[in-house]
């Protein structure tokens, strides 16, 4: 098999879920084939290089355009289409975005080609690609196969760990002509509203206190707060907290937020909504607590606790202090 | 202003698969999905008070008639079914040629769609429309403008907030922070009962399903399992107690 990796980059840094990726990649393409990259954007791309050659690929596709510096899907479609066909690739992999959605879900139409999403894990077994899936908020694990000639994967972020394999030469580097499509092209960025980037803080944290709307108002984050200052933790939020404006978009976990994976995930009001989960599943070990016993956090968490947060939170951030000073 | 909104009807309460056909269950009661109500509302507000038009579109069991129902009380002016049994267990690839079909026909200036579903939650859908249509697509929307022929769009990633213009006809997929979904009023469900909904077969479209399973799906499911999940799942119902019970499973897994 011959697998393509499309990696996804934000300024002079390939997302590491697609850096995982490229690992999974050469596994699935040892000793029969190669592994590819694909890296878009306006200019500047060669610098990337080096990185995503350390991860596994051994052919890297350059395509450089004005129209691909903005993060929009259609333009990507056009070059994964020309890649994956003069390429000769039957796999390609994506690690899940916001980004990476759209272009594969578009890539699918136009090369009818099957898509299986939310993977957690892919692997060969008698010469064909299998997919696990985790399905109905992780009630049931999906295994799942293709029918097309060009298989299609979109990965959970963060399923595989990047890992350095041992340098040879470096990758091949192949410049891709551009060539897009009048509706690729209809749709441009006239402005950017960067989220202001606080630092890696909350994705490098060791421990992470999130709060959701079960706190039950701005004003109750400062439990979270209190919480992740004697656990020595960075505070997250949900979608839902964040929208409704208790907290900052920079705080926000989950799958238009940031990807964590802290030695322990707390947990406090959140009901554990599909979008969150994926932001903070990797997390070594998750403690809950919600007041309703049925919230689907407590599916995926280690210590579930049915209880108030007003009413547990300070009694724990009272015991660990007493705790931490005895 | 004629304005598309793709709904999907899905399965009432808790969603299971069914092990025979490992297909997911959807014999049991059903409503129209939640994140669809956005689309609906932002659709309704862009016809405002034009001569426009807003037609809702599904692809389901013939049941999900009565999401289309449910969204012509909301205030959708028509409605399109396509239900075929030659269509059950469709993926991406089938489900988004048989929407476009009906969109093609019915040529909308604008086209929306919900964040996800709650079954599948793919959340994938409207980017494969909009590939067959060639149209262009924004997804993650939280605000839009129309003006002469353009749509300007708000869009939420991992990076922050950008703002997207496009030429219309477009697909554009709707946050819930878009907007405040109205609730259907005694008056809308009895209009709605007067409201037409056609019913089209793959057939109806031109869509030929005869060349494999599932529809044509170019994927398959091959077997259901137990997830690996997190086995030693610890559960504490007593509050009194909860606090003591955490500082000690932290201490216990050296996490303090």
């Amino acid at each position: 098999v011959n697998v393509l990796v499309f990696a996804e980059h934000r300024g002079d840094r390939v997302a590491p879920g697609c850096l995982g990726l490229l690992g999974k990649a050469a596994h699935l393409a040892a000793g029969t084939g190669t592994v590819g990259a694909v890296l878009a954007g306006a200019g500047g791309l060669e610098a990337l290089v080096p990185e995503v050659g350390a991860h596994g690929a051994d052919r890297v596709h350059l395509a450089e355009d004005d129209a691909l510096g903005a993060p929009l899907p259609q333009p990507r479609v056009d070059v994964l289409e020309a890649v994956v066909e003069t390429g000769g690739y039957d796999t390609v992999l994506f690690s899940n975005s916001v980004l990476a959605a759209d272009v594969a879900a578009g890539l699918a139409a136009r090369m009818e080609a099957g898509l299986n999403w939310d993977l957690v894990d892919l692997f060969g077994r008698d010469g064909r690609l299998v997919g696990h899936r985790l399905a109905l908020g992780d009630s049931v694990l999906v295994e799942v196969g293709w029918r097309s000639a060009v298989q299609l994967a979109l990965v959970r972020a963060g399923s595989f760990e990047p890992v350095r394999v041992a340098g040879g030469d470096g990758p091949e580097v192949a410049a891709v002509p551009v060539r897009l499509s009048p509706h690729s092209v209809a749709a441009r960025v006239i402005e950017q509203r960067p989220t202001p980037d606080e630092g890696p803080a909350l994705e490098d944290a060791d421990v992470v206190v999130s709060g959701g709307m079960g706190l039950g108002g701005p004003e109750h984050f400062s439990l979270a707060e209190d919480l992740a200052r004697v656990l020595g933790g960075v505070v997250g939020a949900t979608r839902a907290a964040v929208y409704a404006g208790w907290y900052p978009h920079s705080a926000q976990v989950g799958q238009t937020g940031k990807t964590v994976a802290p030695s322990l995930y707390v947990a406090l009001g959140v009901s554990g909504a599909v979008q969150h989960k994926v932001g903070m599943q990797r997390a070594k070990v998750v403690v809950a607590v919600n007041t309703d016993p049925n919230a689907p956090i407590f599916e995926f968490s280690d210590l579930a606790v049915v209880g108030d947060v007003h009413t547990v939170v300070p009694q724990l951030v009272a015991l660990l202090e007493r705790k931490r000073r005895s | 202003m004629k304005v598309a909104v793709c709904v999907k009807h899905v399965p009432d309460g808790r969603v299971r698969l069914d092990p025979g056909s490992t297909r997911l269950d959807r014999s049991g009661s059903g409503d129209l999905n939640a994140m669809d109500l956005y689309a609906l509302e932002e659709a309704l507000r862009v016809k405002g008070d034009t001569d426009g038009e807003v037609v809702a579109v599904s692809m389901g069991p013939p049941a999900a008639a009565e999401s289309l129902r449910s969204a012509l009380a909301l205030g959708a002016d028509r409605a399109v079914l396509v239900s075929d049994p030659q269509l059950a267990g469709a993926d991406l690839v089938t489900t988004s040629t048989v929407l476009a079909a009906v969109l093609e026909r019915e040529q909308p200036d604008l086209v929306l769609f919900g964040q996800q579903s709650a079954d599948g939650a793919g959340a994938l859908l409207w980017a494969a429309v909009a590939e067959h249509l060639r149209r262009p697509a924004i997804s993650q929307a939280t605000a839009l403008t129309l003006d002469d022929g353009t749509a300007r769009v708000t869009r939420q990633s991992e990076l922050g907030d950008e703002v997207v213009e496009t030429s219309l006809p477009a697909v554009v997929a709707v946050t819930d922070a878009i907007n405040e979904p109205r609730y259907a009023s005694l008056r809308g469900m009895m209009a709605a009962k007067r409201k037409p909904l056609e019913q089209l077969s793959a057939a109806d479209l031109g869509i030929d399903t005869g060349a494999g399973p599932d529809g044509g799906s170019q994927t398959e499911v091959l077997a259901l399992g137990a997830p690996p999940g997190r086995p030693d799942a610890i559960r504490v119902d007593d509050e009194t107690k909860a606090a003591q019970v955490i500082a000690d499973f932290l201490a216990e897994r050296g996490l303090l």
